[in-house]
Formats: structure tokens, C-alpha cells, sequence
């Protein structure tokens, strides 16, 4: 298995004048599951933002790479092409922009290398939509255009999987999703770590931990990592519940 | 279809300078003098060797272009000079029917517009036309056989006089406006298309308009005729070469669709933008009859369009699908106007218009339904994206609802493209031109997806081009 690394190391991030994110180091590489835990507000979707590249957030300093690529240098479509994968929590709805046409593009622009033949791309689409409990006629439908929130989670995990990342950030996948549903993402999830990708799973719950066991988990509190440990720590984190880091300054163990 | 990438961009570039922007080097073979006057007009109806019922209709209707002034209500047209351009100019004598006959050089003009490979591909019959009239018109055999009957204008005033002179002028009068006038006194070329009585054509016919010249008008005049139970679907292609002077594009269609008949008229329309176009289209549907205008808008400096239905028979519909792209320092004042005549009629109006780089396009639309026609039903839908903070769009829908028992609904919405989802596309390796093209296609897609396949190809293409013309756009 080809070796990729994301190495996000002491990044401080601002939005507006606030410093949301203060430090914070994770290495997530191939074949990996993260998961990032933490109670709202503390930074978590903020990172997920500043990887994929949103101008909104300002990186202040730290260091953002795959491999050894700057991530920093790079626009958000040229991070995409990098390797990234962010499945967002609210993703976007485009009218008319049909599902299809949209993927193919983006396939092309991520894999410009492959020669992508179109009726195999549209019947390996269908054959996701199956497996995720879709309608096929989403194939043809503007992109997330009326789709429930689960629907659109389910959509960006297929995305998931056929576009073929190297690093995968998804930004509560779990939430809105009924427990059919949660099942289906994660085995989806667990397919994407068979084919070589890193993954960090951003969570405010454990739940969806039940499903798909993590490598790492690291408990974001305040902008900093507040502790980081094997898999077994989110079982740890459900017992003591975040109050247990209240006031803790405690700097980031990382593995 | 969708398809767009970085090497579309570079292929759109050349096909359109390939395909658009070249001249013809012809030495016409009649060409007017400038201007426009009495003598022109009857010189013109000499040369073209017209029955004299129609050099007075072209008479009259100077007379009435001369007495009205120019429109103030729309676009500025302050530019246009009326003597400053030459009304007819007629580039070869023989008009053929095989695209061997065609002089070389006209022939070489339409193989780079891909006329005749379009022919040949998917259409039941085309005409073509270089400036002022049509160089080549053909209709295959076994729709012939059937009475049906597809050639240039021109010709059809000799060939079916009594046809030409029961319809010419009645859906549009030479009064309606001053465009109308113009074109009624110096028309010339254009299509004739008439399907008998439960013919159904199952492939489109085509005509294509090429204009050549800068100063130059183009005046072609259309009719189509759908006897009871027929249908037939006609395509008009439009473009012209660039120059620094403008040239003027005043078209009229007329249709009439009788008892039951369906006609649908898709037009696209990729003027370079010296072109002001004011064509007036309009038709009359009768009883359980059926219009569909489709038509797509791009480049042209000036776009005054307004494609109308006149239901005038029980159960007649229309729909009325609109494209305009007002991208640069162009004005594209586009609408739709119905008429609800008769009883359980009803009318469906989807006009989309995007404005971008001090662009300006306008909603124009006129719906009535007048008393007595019970139970009838309309919708207007208009839908503007405005590209960035210097452009505009504006609506003035006029609607008369004068039947109690009608229903109506009319939608508008003004837009622009959400940041967050051109973040969402670049997020998934999409360029940001390309992303903004993906989500223009997609607010064009209820009209685009209504044009046949091998033209809304070439214009998710060109509206790509469009958008990249004046730099990325946003």
C-alpha cells in the first residue's frame, strides 16, 4: 500500500479577529482512522474549513501538508487534486447541476491522468447509490438539490468513495443520520481505509464509533488538543463526559 | 451534458474563431445602394422579380416604418442610423439544392458553420441563408412526397404565391412596430415551411442565418404553417462575424398553427456583438393547438426579442422557454407575450437571464387573458443571476387578467452565485471559472435541457466561452 502522510502541525487559525484554533498537531497517514472529538464550539468543523482551504479562515502559522506538498500554497480545487477529501456538514445544493455531470467533472479534474469512460463511471455511480440506500433517479437530479440532510450525508460519502482521495476529513457525517443509515457510512467509511485512504472522523458523539473502530482519537478542547490516545480513549471519553477537560490547558499527547 | 474542463475552454476558443468570426469573400451579385428610400425598395422588388401584390405591401409598410419614431421604452438605440445601411445585398443569382451547386467559397462559409453535417446527421430539411437571401434550401424526398414544403421565402412567392399572400403580414402587420415596417418594406430571404393536414415531421428542419458584413441589415422573413393535426419542429441558427461597426438584424416569424398542429421553433441565437437584433416572432394557435418557442440568446450588442402566442381557439397552449445571456456591454431585453383569446387556453412562461460584466437583461413580458376565456391557465416564471456588483437585470411583467374563472401565477427571483458553493465545487478539484460556469449551466438547465442535444452541447460550451470572454467572471 502506497504510504501518504497529512501532517498538520501547531496550526493557529483566526476568523475575523478571534483565534479560533491555538495549535493544534495531528499525522493521520494511509490507512488510518482519526477521530476528532470535542463538544461544539471548540474548533472542530474549523479545522476540517482551513484544511480544504476557505479564505474565511486565516491560517496565523503552523504547517499544512500531504506528503510534500504545502497545502498552504495551494488553492482550494488545487488542494482537492492534492488529495482532499472534506465531506462538509452542511453540504451545498446547486439547482440543475446535475449529480452526474458534476461528479464526472470533478473526476476528471481530480484524475485528469485517466481516460474516464463514461457508462462504466455512470454504472459504478448506481451501483453506490444501491449500496447507500438511494434513489437512482438522484443520478440525474441537481446536485443535493431536495435532499434530506441524511440523503445529502449518504451523497457525500458516496463521493467518498468514487472520487478516490488520499486524506478524507468528514465533518460529522453522523449527524442526522438514522441508524440504517449510520451503519451503511461506516462500512462505507471502512471501505475508503481499505482502499488507502487517511481518515480524520470530526464527531461530536461517540456513536457513530461504534460502528467503525478509529486507529487514534484526539479530544479537542478550546482551539488545542486536550488529549490524544489509541481508539480505546472515546470509550473513556463517553464515561467522563468533556467536562472532565474543563479548565485543563493540558497540551496535545500525540501519538 | 456537461462537460467542461480546461481543454473545453481552449476548444471553444478556437471553434468559435474558427467557426463564427470569418467573412465570406464574395462579390455579391446585386447589391443595393445605401440607405433606404422609395427607390430602393422598388428597385429591390424589381430585382427580385416580385408580383406586384408584394412590391405594394412592401410600400405601404415604408411608409408606416417612416412615420414611426424609435423606441425609446427599451435599449438605447441612439447608434443606429438608418441611412447609414445597405438593405440588400444579395451574394450569389442561383439558389441550389444540393450543396454541390453552392460556390465554393459560400459552400466553404456553411461547412464551417457545420450546416450540412448537421443535415445529414438529424434533419428532415435546411435552408441556408448569406446575407440577404437563401443560397441553398433542400427537403429529403419522402417529406416532399408528403406535401410538405421547405425553401427560402423568395422563392416561395413564386412557387406558392396563393399560400404566401392568404398568411404574409396577417400575424404580423407592418403597424405592430417599427422593426415590423422595416422588415415588411425591404424583407428578404428567411424561410417558407408548410405541413399539410396530420403530417408529422419526426426529424427537425433547419434554417441558418449568416450575416457578412459590418453596416449590413438582414431582414428575413419567416412563415410557418401547421395545418390541422400536423407537427413540426423547426430550428433557426444565427450568427455573424465581428466587426467595429454594427449591423442591424430585424427578422419576422410568423406562425400560425391550426386546429390541433404543433409547431415548436428553437432558436439559437450566437450574434458577435456589433449585432442589434430586433426580430418580432409571433403566432397564432388554434383550436387544441400547441406553440412551443425555446429559444436561446447569446452574444449581440442589443437584443430586442419577444416571441408571442395568440391563442385563439379552445384548449390551445403555448410555452414560451428563454435563455439570455447579457455578459459585456450588451443589453438583452427579452420576454414573452401571450394571449389568452378562448376558453380553456394555457400558457407557460420560463425565462432565465444572466448578467454579468455591466451587462443589462431585461424581463419583458405582456400576459392577458381576456374576458370569456373561462378556465384558462397561466404561469410566468423569471429567474435572474446577476454575475457581479456592475451588472443589471430588471422585470416589468405586465399581466392582464380579465377572466375571473382563469388562473395565473407569476414567480420571479433575483441571484447570485453563493460563494458557498463555488467553495463546494473547488473543494472537489473544480477550477472556480469552471465551478461558476457548472452553477450558470445549472440555473440555465429547465430551458437547456429542452433544446435537442447537438446544440445544447455546443451551448453549454458557448456560454462557457460567454463567461470567459470578458475574464473570469465574479
Amino acid at each position: 500500500m502506497v504510504s501518504n502522510v497529512l501532517s498538520i502541525k501547531d496550526l493557529r487559525v483566526s476568523v475575523g479577529d478571534k483565534e479560533i484554533l491555538k495549535g493544534v498537531t495531528i499525522t493521520v497517514k494511509s490507512g488510518e482512522i482519526h477521530a476528532l472529538m470535542g463538544p461544539n464550539g471548540t474548533g472542530k468543523s474549523t479545522l476540517a474549513h482551513t484544511v480544504v482551504g476557505s479564505l474565511r479562515y486565516k491560517v496565523n502559522s503552523g504547517e499544512l501538508f500531504i506528503n510534500d506538498v504545502n497545502l498552504k500554497d495551494l488553492q482550494v480545487y488545487e488542494r482537492a487534486r492534492a488529495g482532499l477529501f472534506v465531506a462538509f456538514q452542511e453540504p451545498v445544493s446547486v439547482q440543475g447541476l446535475r449529480f452526474i455531470n458534476y461528479l464526472r467533472t470533478a473526476y476528471s479534474s481530480l484524475h485528469p491522468e485517466e481516460k474516464l469512460e463514461y457508462k462504466k463511471f455512470v454504472e459504478e455511480v448506481k451501483e453506490l447509490l444501491t449500496y447507500f440506500g438511494l434513489d437512482g433517479s438522484f443520478i440525474e437530479r441537481g446536485l443535493n438539490d431536495g435532499l434530506s440532510g441524511g440523503e445529502k450525508k449518504r451523497m457525500e460519502a458516496l463521493q467518498m468513495l468514487i472520487l478516490k482521495p488520499k486524506f478524507i476529513i468528514l465533518d460529522e457525517i453522523d449527524s442526522g443520520l438514522d441508524v440504517d443509515a449510520l451503519r451503511v457510512v461506516s462500512k462505507a467509511i471502512a471501505r475508503a481505509k481499505e482502499n488507502g485512504a487517511g481518515i480524520i472522523i470530526i464527531t461530536h458523539y461517540q456513536r457513530i464509533l461504534d460502528y467503525i473502530k478509529p486507529d487514534f482519537v484526539h479530544v479537542l478542547i478550546n482551539g488545542k488538543i486536550a488529549e490524544s490516545g489509541k481508539g480505546d480513549l472515546a470509550k473513556l471519553i463517553e464515561e467522563r463526559g468533556y467536562e472532565y477537560y474543563k479548565g485543563s490547558e493540558a497540551d496535545a499527547k500525540v501519538e | 451534458m456537461q462537460r467542461l474542463n480546461e481543454s473545453d475552454i481552449e476548444e471553444v476558443k478556437k471553434l468559435n474563431e474558427i467557426r463564427y468570426d470569418f467573412t465570406t469573400n464574395v462579390k455579391p451579385a446585386y447589391q443595393a445602394q445605401r440607405g433606404l428610400s422609395r427607390s430602393v425598395v422598388e428597385e429591390m422588388s424589381r430585382e427580385k422579380k416580385e408580383p406586384e401584390w408584394m412590391k405594394n405591401i412592401r410600400l405601404k409598410a415604408l411608409d408606416i416604418f417612416l412615420s414611426k419614431p424609435v423606441p425609446t421604452w427599451g435599449p438605447d438605440l441612439s447608434e443606429l442610423n438608418f441611412d447609414d445601411l445597405t438593405y440588400y445585398i444579395r451574394p450569389e443569382d442561383r439558389k441550389a439544392n444540393n450543396w454541390d451547386e453552392v460556390p465554393k467559397e459560400i459552400k466553404d462559409t456553411f461547412d464551417k458553420l457545420g450546416v450540412p453535417e448537421m443535415e445529414k446527421k438529424y434533419l428532415a430539411g435546411s435552408v441556408a441563408q448569406l446575407q440577404s437571401e437563401g443560397v441553398y434550401s433542400r427537403l429529403k424526398k419522402q417529406w416532399e412526397d408528403k406535401g410538405v414544403v421547405f425553401m427560402d421565402m423568395d422563392s416561395a412567392v413564386k412557387t406558392h404565391p396563393d399560400i404566401v399572400r392568404e398568411h404574409f403580414g396577417k400575424v404580423v402587420p407592418p403597424s405592430d412596430n417599427k422593426f415590423a415596417a422595416l422588415n415588411t418594406a425591404v424583407w428578404s430571404g428567411g424561410s417558407f415551411l408548410y405541413v399539410p393536414s396530420g403530417v408529422h415531421l419526426d426529424l427537425p428542419v433547419q434554417a441558418y442565418f449568416r450575416m457578412n458584413g459590418a453596416l449590413e441589415g438582414q431582414f428575413e422573413r419567416t412563415l410557418i404553417i401547421a395545418e390541422p393535426d400536423a407537427s413540426v419542429h423547426y430550428i433557426e441558427g444565427c450568427t455573424a462575424p465581428t466587426y467595429s461597426q454594427y449591423s442591424l438584424h430585424a427578422a419576422i416569424v410568423e406562425v400560425y398553427v391550426k386546429n390541433r398542429g404543433k409547431v415548436r421553433y428553437t432558436s439559437v441565437q450566437n450574434w458577435s456583438d456589433n449585432i442589434i437584433n430586433g426580430p418580432t416572432k409571433r403566432s397564432w394557435v388554434e383550436e387544441g393547438g400547441r406553440m412551443e418557442w425555446v429559444q436561446g440568446s447569446l452574444g449581440s450588442k442589443i437584443t430586442m426579442t419577444y416571441p408571442s402566442s395568440i391563442l385563439r381557439g379552445q384548449y390551445a397552449s403555448t410555452s414560451n422557454l428563454n435563455v439570455a445571456l447579457g455578459i459585456g456591454p450588451v443589453w438583452k431585453d427579452n420576454g414573452a407575450k401571450v394571449v389568452h383569446a378562448a376558453p380553456n387556453t394555457s400558457s407557460k412562461v420560463v425565462a432565465k437571464s444572466i448578467s454579468g460584466k455591466g451587462g443589462m437583461s431585461v424581463y419583458r413580458g405582456q400576459l392577458r387573458i381576456n374576458p370569456g376565456a373561462y378556465n384558462s391557465k397561466a404561469s410566468v416564471q423569471c429567474d435572474a443571476l446577476i454575475l457581479d456588483d456592475i451588472s443589471k437585470s430588471n422585470t416589468y411583467p405586465h399581466n392582464e387578467i380579465l377572466e375571473e374563472s382563469a388562473s395565473f401565477s407569476h414567480e420571479a427571483s433575483v441571484g447570485k452565485i453563493s460563494e458557498d458553493q463555488v467553495d463546494y465545487l473547488m473543494s472537489r478539484g473544480i477550477r472556480e471559472e469552471d465551478a461558476r460556469s457548472l452553477i450558470v449551466l445549472g440555473f440555465l438547465d429547465d430551458v437547456l435541457k429542452e433544446i435537442p442535444l447537438e446544440y445544447s452541447i455546443e451551448f453549454n460550451k458557448l456560454v462557457k466561452l460567454e463567461m470567459n470572454k470578458y475574464g473570469a467572471v465574479g
